[in-house]
């Protein structure tokens, strides 16, 4: 897994509620390495919040230990353990009667920072989460849209810093536009922040889209799976993890997937400069194993599809058949190409690199492949784990 | 006698008993406010005992005013004192009744996130469950006056302050020309009492409660 101690252990983590047969949470071991988000998701009543809150010891173990960074945190003082800490729940729970910038403030309140340094970490923090501070800072909750105040939950989470952040369903109250925009701003600001992030949602497409590793949970919070979102995906450990991801498991790969991120090669397509002449383009497509040529300017942009027939009617290549109406970025996933072939003419999709310059198309082929090729790999890694199992090094 | 003549003569007495009646349940609000909000955050957390101590006031609400004042004479004897004990245990109903209201209807959501963020049990109380309810507490504390103020003229019967003084004094010369003037002057002077202090404290809700919960 990671090198050295990971930012959180869970060791046989175990809840018990008196006058139930089950724990709610049954002994879990888990380690959580530093700077990754890692994500409890399963359904309702897996235990994944309880878990969470154990964590923080909103609720209190009944057995087991709570790791942070090495030192065993079950017994110290609870809430100087949660002030190291960020903490988001679905609900956000803002003070309704502190305005935006007291919100944000109280943790370093408690911790008693000085008031310079407090309004200078409020400013910074509605910067990071996309909120003008001059605008924001002494509105009220009530005063801001659902969003904008998850965005302040986030920033008053992040307020001291603190190494982890514990989130539960941070964006599951939103509306579906609002949440992706929300997960999309977070991977952004995840991205410069790195802290370590515990996330929990029942939501495996979210769970797929903002983990870099996943634990599935089942009942009594046992662990079916622990693993990166790839190799879930690609080998399910068992019947319940494949049942738990559902139907459209391919397509959530696709999604999961970049195309610069493939092995196979990116199909090259028959190509013309718009300066060739037409007998030379009529030559370069009857020798080509495509029935269309892609047409580049000058800057390698891919303008046009020419077919035969286009060439016999015109004399100039700029104005010959159809329009390349849309393109992919090679940072897209596979979901956007395969959307892109399907509806463009020929069947493929055209992709450029950030200038717009033609680097390739994608066919069916290719996603096909590469669906291949992920299979291929997962297997040969289970290979190499029973080896390793059967014969240590 | 007119109501005018009867002021004229005696504006000075009537003016005297108004600001005793006004100090008498300033008094008595301000010593139900605090033993009320201590009561109220000592039991709000268990249903037991938001019970009990419910119950409790509410038998005592139930004994009429007039018995009350009798029972205190005995124990402190007559004066100022048996009437503001008196008043203070009538306005305890209201504000220990609202302060409960008040911190158990704080949204969940809001403690838990205070919890998760590390207050401790005493800031979680003063900077985020009390505020919260303080425009609860505030509307049982009006209640309490408005209520006082009437209860308070029955405290003349054990020589205590206020505006009672004048009712029983009328009530006394029933049959005499100043009679009816002297018992509509104490009951115009109660009400305004009454509008007064209920006016003033709706103003200091208004002007003390944070923006955000307007």
């Amino acid at each position: 897994m990671t090198q050295g101690e990971p930012m959180i252990r869970l060791d046989e983590l175990t809840k018990r509620y008196p006058g139930q047969e089950a724990p709610a949470v049954d002994a879990v071991d888990l380690d959580i390495p530093e700077g990754e988000i890692v994500i409890l998701v399963g359904p309702s009543g897996c235990g994944k919040t309880t878990t969470l809150e154990m964590i923080n010891r909103l609720i209190e173990p009944t057995s087991g230990r709570i790791f942070l960074q090495g030192e065993d945190v079950t017994h110290v003082d609870a809430d100087q353990l949660r002030r190291r800490m960020g903490y988001v729940i679905q609900q956000i729970g803002l003070f309704p009667h502190q305005t935006i910038a007291q919100n944000i403030a109280t943790v370093p309140r408690m911790l008693d920072w000085d008031s310079t340094r407090i309004s200078n970490r409020v400013d910074e923090l509605l910067d990071l989460v996309g909120l003008d501070p001059e605008r924001y800072r002494d509105r009220f909750p009530k005063e801001m849209s659902g969003g904008q105040r998850q965005r302040v939950g986030v920033a008053r989470a992040m307020a001291a810093d603190p190494p982890v952040m514990l989130m539960d369903e941070p964006f599951g109250a939103t509306d579906p536009i609002t949440r992706e925009r929300l997960q999309n701003e977070f991977l952004h600001i995840q991205e410069d922040i790195r802290k370590t992030i515990v996330f929990v949602t029942h939501d495996i497409d979210e769970a797929i889209k903002m983990g870099d590793r996943i634990a599935i949970l089942q009942e009594g919070s046992r662990i079916a799976q622990y693993d990166t979102p790839e190799n879930i995906l690609s080998d399910p450990a068992d019947e319940f993890v494949e049942q738990f991801l559902g139907s459209g498991i391919v397509l959530k790969r696709l999604n999961l997937t970049r195309i610069t991120d493939i092995d196979v090669a990116v199909a090259e397509w028959p190509t013309v400069a718009v300066d060739t002449d037409v007998d030379a383009a009529r030559r370069a497509l009857r020798e080509a194993d495509q029935s269309h040529l892609l047409l580049l300017d000058g800057d390698r942009r891919p303008q046009r599809w020419i077919g035969m027939r286009d060439l016999e009617h015109h004399r100039e290549l700029s104005s010959a058949g159809t329009a390349v109406e849309a393109t992919i970025d090679q940072r897209a996933t596979l979901n956007d190409a395969l959307q892109e072939m399907l509806v463009s003419a020929n069947g493929v999709a055209v992709v450029v690199d950030r200038s717009g310059a033609y680097t390739g198309t994608v066919d069916l082929d290719t996603v096909t492949a590469a669906i291949r090729e992920m299979r291929t790999a997962a297997v040969q890694r289970d290979r190499a784990q029973v080896h390793s199992e059967r014969d240590p090094a | 006698m007119s109501v005018a003549d009867y002021l004229a003569r005696r504006w000075d007495t009537v003016l005297e008993l108004t600001i005793e009646h006004l100090i008498a349940v300033a008094l008595a609000i301000g010593i139900a406010t605090v033993l009320g909000v201590l009561l109220a955050v000592l039991v709000y957390r268990s249903d037991r005992s938001v019970a009990l101590s419910l119950v409790s006031i509410n038998v005592l609400f139930t004994v009429p005013a007039l018995a009350f004042f009798s029972i205190l004479v005995i124990l402190v004897g007559l004066g100022w004192t048996s009437a503001i004990t008196v008043l203070a245990i009538y306005a305890l109903l209201p504000i220990v009744r609202n302060t409960i209201t008040g911190l158990r209807e704080v949204d969940p959501a809001i403690v838990r996130a205070a919890t998760g963020m590390g207050m401790s049990r005493w800031a979680r109380l003063f900077r985020v469950e009390l505020p919260l309810a303080y425009p609860v507490i505030m509307s049982g504390i009006r209640v309490s006056t408005v209520l006082i103020v009437g209860i308070a003229t029955i405290g003349a019967y054990v020589a205590g302050p206020g505006l009672g003084a004048e009712l029983f004094g009328g009530l006394a010369a029933l049959g005499t020309a100043r009679a009816p003037a002297q018992i509509t002057v104490g009951t115009g002077a109660v009400v305004l009492v009454a509008l007064l202090l209920d006016a003033v404290l709706a103003l200091i809700t208004r002007v003390t409660t944070p923006r955000g919960l307007r």
